[in-house]
């Protein structure tokens, strides 16, 4: 079939495979990290992949992934026991962090002037994926559907009031610390293939424009699906013919869709 | 509906000696309160006295000292105390896709609200609604109900499980004057008609004189405790409000 064309090449077959996991992925989180006023939190996290590589490489780690995901969980429950315990505003608190982490991070990948090698990061390349990597984000993915049927409406709960979740015994800091982790693992695992620069609008775009025509959770949750796996799967056959880079193209869309939206809203 | 019970007046819950410090600070010391079922207990106090904070402890949300203690009087019986709790507010903004199905399934159920709307629970809070003539708000977003309406919700919500005690948190907020009286009245009926005891913080002391059958004068400790009469009358009361009202 003409239209399919893109098909016939191995990487765009595994592109294709990635993009229909990352979209639900980021579509699902996407609506939990918007009610929960996280955007800023998750951009921070995006941020921290560089300083997680640069650690890897002064320890001499094999594998900078594995050091970058490790240090991600660690800055995300410190950032979440930091803003639990300081009386000043969140967004104050993980700016501080985050400014420090990427200064950190930006210091160590450029001695010796080599930090062209690492700015493939800061855009991402889909085209690139392995199956093997795919399978990790196919993990990541059942864990977020896990998550999402045991502790969706506890978590929801929680950022409701957190007085009355725990006079329910919900257990508040529990879930919260689950679910930093788990945003820090999906953003982890997708950055290579995301990029930095872009990987927090594909997380807040289509649960952004999702809350703009829904009046309930089941709407919310299946129009940010939805907007991100359109957008995804669009973005991926365009830059296809087109000839530019996937992710910035998916952020496109997305964008456009939550224009849309936005004139399209209820007030 | 759900069957009335009428209060018996034998259950008490018991605070002995309740403190609690945040931060090396301490906020509340020695607080002994009684409490007995079919009773409004009103909290009352300047800012800053710590009412939201012993509301806070009695939840179990912060740790505190002391202990509290629930007594069937009849036969002496320690059973555990189930607590109904209606917040000052929710954070809910403008544009929320939450409704008010959504709201109370998230605290009250497992089914996933994301995903399906179960029928069981659905009939459940329906039914709890209806008790607040509040049926007709299940499926509005939160973030549209009025100040009254939303108080309503969390009522219904708050005695889903029957509880022993329910305590509300300065709800009356962001109501006007009619929603006010209402909310009283409601609270009046609540105490008179089911097997609970209520404690209440509030700001207006006009509606405290009228409603009150317990008025608790908070600043730090206990000041005072006792009828409307004992406390508006007593030197503390005097001294706390210096003779006006609070705000």
């Amino acid at each position: 079939m003409e239209g399919f064309a893109w098909l016939q090449y191995d990487f765009m077959r595994h592109a294709f495979l990635a993009i229909l996991i990352i979209t639900p992925l980021f579509g699902l989180m996407g609506t939990m990290i918007v009610n929960r006023k996280m955007a800023f939190f998750s951009d921070a996290l995006g941020h921290s992949a560089l300083t997680g590589i640069a650690i890897g490489v002064v320890l001499g780690v094999n594998d900078t992934s594995i050091s970058m995901a490790v240090f991600a969980v660690v800055f995300a429950l410190l950032l979440n026991f930091i803003s639990s315990k300081v009386a000043s505003s969140a967004d104050t608190v993980i700016s501080v962090f985050s400014s420090c982490s990427i200064a950190l991070g930006l210091a160590i990948l450029s001695q010796g002037g080599n930090f062209s090698r690492y700015s493939g990061l800061l855009v991402g390349d889909i085209l690139s994926i392995t199956p093997q990597e795919i399978g990790y984000l196919f993990l990541i993915l059942l864990a977020t559907l896990a998550f999402w049927l045991f502790a969706f409406n506890r978590l929801l709960a929680v950022s409701l009031n957190r007085t009355l979740a725990r006079s329910l015994h919900i257990p508040a800091g529990w879930l919260e610390n689950l679910f930093a982790a788990l945003t820090a693992l999906t953003v982890m695992v997708s950055i290579k293939w995301i990029g930095i620069l872009i990987i927090n609008a594909l997380l807040i775009l289509p649960a952004a424009a999702a809350r703009n025509i829904s009046e309930n959770m089941r709407e919310y949750h299946f129009f940010a699906v939805l907007f991100s796996m359109f957008s995804g799967i669009l973005g991926l056959v365009i830059s296809y013919y087109v000839n530019v880079a996937t992710g910035p193209t998916i952020a496109i869309l997305a964008s456009i869709i939550y224009f849309a939206t936005y004139f399209d809203r209820r007030d | 509906m759900r069957k009335i019970i009428v209060p018996c007046g034998l259950h008490c819950i018991k605070i002995n000696h309740l403190g609690v410090s945040l931060g090396g600070q301490e906020i509340l010391r020695d607080i002994n309160l009684h409490i007995h079922c079919g009773s409004l207990n009103v909290v009352i106090g300047r800012n800053g006295a710590g009412k939201s904070t012993l509301i806070r402890a009695i939840l179990g949300d912060i740790p505190h000292t002391g202990n509290i203690e629930f007594k069937d009087r009849e036969n002496g019986r320690i059973q555990k105390l189930k607590i109904g709790y209606v917040p000052q507010s929710m954070n809910v903004e403008k544009q929320t896709p939450l409704s008010v199905y959504d709201m109370i399934a998230s605290y009250r159920s497992n089914v996933p609200v994301f995903l399906t709307c179960g029928r069981k629970i659905r009939s459940r809070i329906e039914e709890h609604l209806k008790l607040f003539e509040a049926d007709y708000l299940m499926d509005k977003q939160v973030c549209n109900l009025s100040g009254g309406e939303l108080q309503r919700v969390l009522l219904s919500m708050a005695l889903m499980d029957s509880p022993n005690l329910l305590l509300l948190d300065e709800p009356v907020s962001g109501i006007d004057r009619n929603g006010m009286e209402l909310f009283y009245k409601t609270i009046y009926n609540l105490k008179r008609n089911y097997d609970l005891a209520v404690i209440l913080i509030s700001h207006d002391l006009d509606y405290v004189k009228q409603y009150a059958d317990k008025v608790v004068l908070l600043d730090g400790d206990v000041r005072k405790q006792g009828s409307v009469r004992e406390v508006f009358g007593s030197p503390e009361f005097a001294q706390v409000f210096q003779g006006g009202k609070e705000e």
